[in-house]
């Protein structure tokens, strides 16, 4: 079991209130992802959940039972840090039984845990090591390792693979996603990287400055974000976003366009402008595109084949039906 | 642009290098071969720096009048005991200035840190009498328990200063791993610290055993370590720079043999940090 219920939370440093009351909630078995830019609140948010900052007001129920006093190590949750947070002094098979041994277990049942979690993320060979003398991907292992032992009833990861290579941090993405699938068990993932947010949630919050400002699958949230904000920050590239005259004939102040939902013709279309920067990634290719009359750039994806130069004329035409409207609030409007 | 580095620049700078240190060593160098001469040698002018008549006679002397190794383990009781001491009480001090810090923190350590600028001297009178009359006078209770707190601000400054090193990301993991305060101290905190925390140690031994102003103040014979051993040997019948040479290169022998074997973790501790 691992439902996490949150209501009306808030939290202060000082006079700065960092979480304005907000309501959530995570149900038993979810992969959750927390994502925002920096300073939105996600982080301070996971603490909260995990006890290890104090809520200002409110109350955080794990499986129906309040644990807003409760502390860090009785609220069944385990942690992963961004930094790993290991026992640079422990091998890493003591690091991964160090919450088994502060329970009390008895030594043979520690190192059948430890044999078994170490088994799954294929530490076995690295049990007696120090954290000093694993890479990266593999400290963080240890570090996932160190929390499934614990069986507990929700995982919080903080960032966990800001400090990995790209290469890397792609592997243990989908690692992270296995390990979801094999344990059932609720995951409370936060990250700045919407594309991390995609790939591995089953249900994004969007924080800014935290609020939160949708929740929803991340197929949603694509779909149907509810405000610019949430527009920008989910896909990549960015939405792209036009007002002024262009959006007269969509009754809007704002519209958005996704980079894939502009068609792009050398002859004919809505909007004329100049190629200016083009990224060729292979499969695709992002033209940026300076439309003559108001020095907006909008980013049109095309496919890898589609060939233009710096200075090419291009007329663009949005999809009329994957258009987004905004009103002057930012609000989604229809 | 590296710097530029000549031979004859790198010659020079070694040249000073050594002259700098040997004047340094040298009145400690010249107490040692005092030790060794007889007492119209020790005094003769101009003085004889190797050319003399090597002898042991002081030591054998300094040895039948006064007992040196129940001064020297007075020191060790003393030295050891203050640092133990301090440790215990600094480690959960330092503990909780580093890692739970409030708004007043600064304002402790330094007020902390005040109190070693006040001249010993100027507390002298009320700890003498407070010594007196509960009867702490001339006992290594007494010496461990003034010199604890005489060097329980540098201890608890050094502490503090590794301790905040240690990434808090690292006692939340233990926090949230299920142990509780004393088992986060005590398994997480203190082994991460013990480059820290051994340098400390090795730093406050040698500021306790080479305490010259409370040890020979409130001891007389009983509890009387190896600074007290020295200065009976500068005594109302004159100087005896021979023998006194002597006693006092028996009495920093200890302590100069333990820094040599320990240097390389007492300047790993003291930069600690200083470089990842």
């Amino acid at each position: 079991m691992g439902q996490i219920q949150l209501n009306k939370v808030s939290k202060r440093f000082g006079d700065v209130e960092v979480i304005p009351p907000l309501d959530l909630e995570i149900a038993d078995g979810e992969f959750v992802v927390f994502v925002g830019p920096s300073g939105c609140g996600k982080s301070t948010l996971l603490r909260l959940i995990a006890g290890l900052e104090d809520v200002t007001s409110g109350h955080i129920a794990i499986d129906g039972v309040d644990a807003t006093a409760l502390p860090p190590a009785k609220r069944r949750l385990a942690m992963v840090f961004q930094s790993y947070a290991l026992y640079p002094h422990m091998s890493v098979r003591n690091n991964i039984a160090f919450p088994l041994r502060m329970a009390g277990l008895d030594k043979v049942e520690q190192t059948r845990k430890v044999e078994a979690a170490a088994g799954i993320l294929n530490l076995t060979d690295y049990l007696d090591r120090r954290p000093g003398q694993l890479s990266g991907g593999q400290r963080q292992r240890v570090a996932i390792g160190r929390a499934i032992v614990r069986e507990p009833a929700a995982f919080l990861f903080d960032e966990p693979l800001s400090n990995l290579d790209a290469a890397l941090r792609v592997n243990m993405r989908i690692e992270i996603s296995d390990l979801h699938r094999n344990l059932e068990t609720t995951m409370v993932y936060v990250t700045h990287d919407q594309v991390e947010a995609m790939t591995m949630a089953e249900k994004i919050v969007v924080l800014q400055a935290g609020v939160i400002e949708q929740v929803g699958s991340p197929m949603d949230l694509y779909d149907a974000p509810c405000n610019k904000f949430v527009a920008g920050f989910i896909g990549s590239p960015k939405m792209n976003f036009v007002d002024g005259e262009k959006t007269a004939g969509f009754d809007a102040h704002t519209i958005g366009i996704r980079p894939e939902h502009l068609a792009i013709s050398t002859t004919e279309g809505l909007w004329q402008g100049t190629v200016g920067a083009a990224e060729h990634l292979g499969s695709d290719t992002f033209l940026y595109v300076d439309l003559a009359s108001d020095r907006e750039i909008l980013t049109v994806r095309v496919g890898g084949e589609f060939s233009a130069r710096h200075g090419d004329t291009v007329y663009l035409t949005p999809d009329p039906a994957k258009i987004h409207r905004f009103d002057s609030a930012g609000s989604r409007i229809g | 642009m590296a710097r530029n580095v000549t031979p004859a620049r790198k010659a020079a700078a070694t040249a000073a290098a050594w002259i700098i240190g040997l004047a340094i060593f040298f009145p400690i160098l010249w107490t040692i071969l005092t030790g060794f001469k007889t007492e119209p040698e020790a005094i003769a002018s101009p003085p004889s720096f190797v050319l003399f008549d090597w002898t042991l006679e002081n030591y054998f002397t300094v040895q039948e009048r006064s007992n040196y190794f129940r001064h020297f383990m007075n020191s060790v009781i003393i030295s050891v005991g203050s640092t133990v001491l301090g440790l215990i009480i600094a480690i959960p001090a330092a503990w909780s200035m580093a890692f739970v810090p409030s708004k007043r923190t600064k304002d402790v350590l330094m007020w902390m840190l005040s109190t070693k600028m006040l001249p010993p001297v100027g507390v002298l009178v009320p700890i003498y009498l407070i010594f007196r009359d509960t009867g702490l006078l001339d006992t290594r209770t007494g010496l461990v328990i003034v010199l604890t707190l005489i060097n329980l601000p540098i201890i608890i400054w050094m502490l503090y200063t590794y301790f905040r090193e240690i990434p808090g990301e690292i006692l939340e993991a233990a926090r949230m791993d299920g142990a509780p305060l004393r088992k986060e101290i005590m398994y997480v905190l203190t082994p991460m610290a013990v480059p820290g925390i051994a340098s400390t140690l090795l730093l406050n031994i040698i500021l306790a055993w080479n305490e010259a102003f409370w040890t020979l103040n409130l001891t007389a014979a009983k509890a009387a370590p190896l600074t007290a051993f020295i200065a009976s040997y500068s005594s109302p019948e004159g100087l005896f720079y021979a023998k006194l040479s002597a006693a006092s290169t028996m009495a920093v022998a200890p302590i100069l043999i333990m820094g040599w074997f320990c240097q390389k973790q007492l300047v790993r501790g003291l930069t600690f940090g200083a470089v990842k």
